[in-house]
């Protein structure tokens, strides 16, 4: 959809929620519209990230379809945020792989794999890479510790300095006159994540499938980020080991990062399975098919690194580890190359708008 | 796709609608242990009346809770009807609402609804009614999914044509869905199908042309069909036909169904001018929310039924989001261009109450300034007319009920002209509010009257149904 036209549907839908309001207790994009009564463009990037897209809004109103209005709030605010994560992409020649999620995705973990599998098959003869290795450093020997580093640092740090530009213009962009940093505002907002307030539809849930509120969606998508910090605190605690204690990874079974990594990796596929599940089986009307295709994107994404990282633990003292290490590697490169070019990048932009909100709420207090 | 519920079993109890008195009426009946049948003639993304528009509902406490600032007991409720219907008060069928009230929250809780604390931080300031958590089509959808849950056979799209009264009872009920009509005759009827205000031909033989320049809010399925055949069969008839509750809506809004989003708000801030280019009443008389209804009863009597509400670049800059941005021009007379009237007279009318406008003692106390010399005066906020660009809002009277329905005894069943009840036809809801308020209105009471008629009559007509 052309950026125009989602500015034009978004403007226009929350323009009748200004005049409307009952859905003010469902969460706090309401009332921020109703702060921004312009609607200006950069009004609409922070209303639409700062929706959830927990879709209460639309079982709940008054004007949705068949009514001639035809408010559909959590739809136009999925295009909105799609646009918007296309607008504060940097470098901005790649807004089109945001634009492109599950193209974007697949090209790249295709490739990402494609790479690494080409790379120990070319570099290592058949006897090796397909022998059984145990035993401190059996990794290593299908790819050494300086290409691993190599392969990771490189692209993580690329992405990070890509998603960190692009929220910082996102922030120049968000930050109103009305918004003064303070420890208040930074607390109730890591509060909002935590707790995911907003995916509370007001008190009993959000309407995740249907007409039927429910927590589901809130508390799989906090298991699935659970899930992620535990794999991350395995890769750090791996990380310390070989470098401050000179043990080399395949690391015992009962040790900290696999223990880590294990949980993280069944608790992420658990979760993932779940919003695959939802996004399967829920009502389409309140979602976007852009916004639908860069969450199966980036869902089957972190299932592909979880799922290759337990499989690697499963099979790593046979002669299959060689190759699962190749494409567990490549789906972690592809992961950390697609973070600021996928629905990742909802976690950043979002928490930003839960800052300036929060900011926004403490200082009408203290008026 | 097939009607999933196809008319075929005759139920217990029957109920005629979808909207809060419907639902209510069908679960308690339900409840009671009959078998339910319930009938919404709207579509299932329309269903539910004008409960869809609605948001808080009235009742009594006696102690603060959540959801309201303050107590409201009974003594208060009563007096706030008697002075909203001027004294025309009902001795036995008000203290059942009021009394039946009390407990209407909890009722609607344990059947899956949820409310919107005063917590929240955003809700207007209301000790006598309590709002419903994202408004009233969230009330609709728990409701409906309890009464499925309950085994309540649920028909959309399906209309009663009419109604066969013989000898004080319910005899048979005409349907028709899906282009087909059908008869049932169940053991007892609860008509829950609101008023006649949708209905362009009712309203024409009660307003006459006037009727061509009205608005419906609400739904437009809400035909009055019911309410016609029981009137027509010897129902007693209450409350007036000629008066309808009307609010000062946009012109531009749908004919049907614009809801809550459609209301014009900001008389005081401007003046008021009817197709001539003329004043007509005192914009800065009343700013409580009374104001709406009292400039939906002008506008019905403006010539062509419209209304133009005048306001310059500082009034526009005050004014709450509206659901039409107003029209808007550079200078009076090129407004009046835009807006069809003759530009002469409204730049007279303007010019001459400018000239009228005096600063109050203290200028900053913008409430105080008023005309002087000026008829009709305005006696508030008469801040003078002269920022461009001026805008305009033209308005309609939007028509939200009638004052017209059955009359009921205490137990909700419907009352005949020569004396007594029908044995089996009971009604609940919009359909039998003149009973309560033949005249005026107060917030949140239309769900009030639904919910405890509606109950009451669930319960009633499963009673019978079981005898």
């Amino acid at each position: 959809m052309p950026s125009d036209e989602r500015r034009t549907e978004a403007r226009r839908v929350l323009g009748i929620c200004n005049a409307c309001g009952y859905c003010n207790g469902l969460c706090d994009l309401f009332e921020a519209a109703k702060h921004r009564p312009r609607l200006a463009d950069g009004d609409l990037a922070h209303l639409a990230n700062l929706c959830h897209g927990c879709r209460s809004c639309l079982y709940a109103c008054q004007y949705a379809p068949p009514h001639g209005f035809a408010v559909n709030v959590p739809r136009a605010l999925a295009e909105m945020r799609h646009q918007s994560y296309a607008d504060y992409a940097w470098p901005r020649a790649f807004a089109g792989l945001l634009e492109r999620g599950v193209l974007t995705a697949v090209m790249v973990g295709l490739g990402a794999v494609g790479l690494l599998l080409a790379l120990v098959l070319w570099s290592l003869p058949h006897d090796i890479l397909f022998a059984q290795h145990t035993g401190p450093g059996a990794f290593y020997r299908i790819m050494p510790w300086g290409w691993m580093l190599v392969l990771g640092l490189l692209p993580l740090a690329w992405s990070m300095l890509a998603f960190g530009m692009g929220l910082h213009r996102y922030w120049r962009a968000a930050r109103t006159e009305a918004v003064t940093l303070t420890l208040r505002a930074l607390l109730s907002a890591l509060r909002d994540v935590l707790l995911l307030r907003n995916l509370s539809g007001g008190g009993p849930g959000c309407n995740d499938l249907d007409e039927q509120p429910s927590h589901k969606r809130r508390w799989i998508h906090q298991g699935m980020v659970l899930g992620l910090l535990l794999s991350f605190a395995a890769t750090g605690v791996a990380t310390y080991y070989h470098h401050a204690l000179g043990w080399e990874a395949p690391y015992p079974l009962t040790s900290a990062p696999v223990v880590l990594g294990t949980l993280g990796g069944l608790l992420m596929s658990a979760a993932i399975a779940g919003l695959l599940w939802l996004k399967r089986h829920g009502d389409r009307e309140p979602t976007a098919a852009v916004a639908l295709k860069a969450d199966y994107a980036l869902l089957v994404l972190l299932l592909s690194v979880a799922l290759t990282g337990l499989a690697l633990l499963l099979w790593r003292e046979t002669a299959a580890m060689g190759l699962l290490l190749a494409i567990h590697l490549g789906s972690v490169l592809a992961f950390f190359l697609l973070m600021p070019y996928s629905k990742l990048v909802h976690a950043g932009y979002r928490f930003i708008a839960l800052l300036v909100e929060a900011s926004e709420r403490t200082r009408q207090r203290d008026e | 796709m097939p009607d999933p519920n196809p008319l075929g079993a005759t139920p217990d109890v029957l109920v005629i609608g979808g909207g809060t008195a419907a639902l209510c009426a069908a679960i308690a009946a339900r409840r009671a242990g009959v078998s339910v049948r319930l009938l919404e003639q709207a579509p299932r993304g329309l269903r539910g009346g004008n409960t869809r528009h609605s948001r808080n509902l009235r009742f009594m406490h006696v102690k603060t809770t959540p959801l309201s600032t303050g107590p409201y007991p009974e003594t208060e409720f009563w007096a706030d009807l008697e002075r909203a219907t001027a004294g025309t008060i009902d001795a036995i069928l008000t203290p059942l609402l009021i009394q039946g009230s009390e407990d209407i929250t909890d009722w609607l809780e344990g059947a899956g609804v949820h409310f919107q604390s005063h917590a929240s931080g955003v809700l207007p300031p209301s000790r006598k009614t309590a709002f419903l958590l994202g408004g009233g089509k969230s009330m609709l959808n728990a409701l409906y999914t309890t009464a499925e849950r309950l085994g309540v056979v649920l028909n959309y799209a399906t209309e009663v044509q009419d109604l066969s009264i013989r000898d004080g009872r319910l005899e048979q009920v005409t349907i028709s869905s899906g282009g087909h009509v059908h008869t049932l005759s169940p053991r007892a009827v609860i008509a829950c199908c609101g008023g006649a205000q949708a209905s362009r031909d009712w309203l024409r033989t009660h307003w006459g042309d006037a009727a061509e320049g009205f608005i419906n809010r609400g739904t437009p399925y809400a035909e009055g069909k019911v309410l016609r055949s029981m009137l027509a069969q010897g129902a007693v008839s209450v409350g007036d036909p000629e008066h309808a509750y009307l609010v000062a809506v946009d012109a531009r809004s749908p004919d049907d169904d614009g809801g809550i989003a459609t209301r014009v708000r900001c008389m005081p801030a401007g003046i008021v001018v009817d197709v001539r280019g003329r004043r007509a009443y005192d914009e800065g008389g009343d700013t409580a929310s009374t104001r709406y209804a009292l400039w939906g009863q002008r506008l019905a009597r403006f010539p062509g039924q419209i209304g133009h509400l005048i306001l310059d670049a500082r009034g526009v800059r005050a004014a709450p989001p509206s659901l039409y941005p107003p029209l808007s021009a550079a200078s009076v007379t090129a407004l009046a261009e835009v807006m069809g009237i003759d530009p002469v007279a409204l730049a007279a009318t303007v010019a001459d109450y400018n000239a009228a406008v005096r600063a109050s003692d203290d200028p900053g106390d913008t409430a105080a300034w008023h005309s002087v010399g000026l008829d009709p005066p305005k006696s508030g906020h008469a801040l003078p007319l002269t920022e461009p660009p001026f805008a305009a809002y033209p308005m309609r009277p939007g028509i939200t009920f009638t004052y017209h329905g059955v009359g009921i005894d205490a137990q909700t069943r419907v009352r005949l002209t020569k004396g007594g009840a029908m044995e089996n036809l009971f009604a609940a809801g919009m359909i039998m509010a003149p009973n309560i308020i033949p005249r005026g209105y107060v917030s949140g009471l239309a769900l009030t009257i639904g919910i405890v008629f509606g109950r009451l009559a669930g319960q009633e007509a499963a009673r019978h149904a079981q005898r």
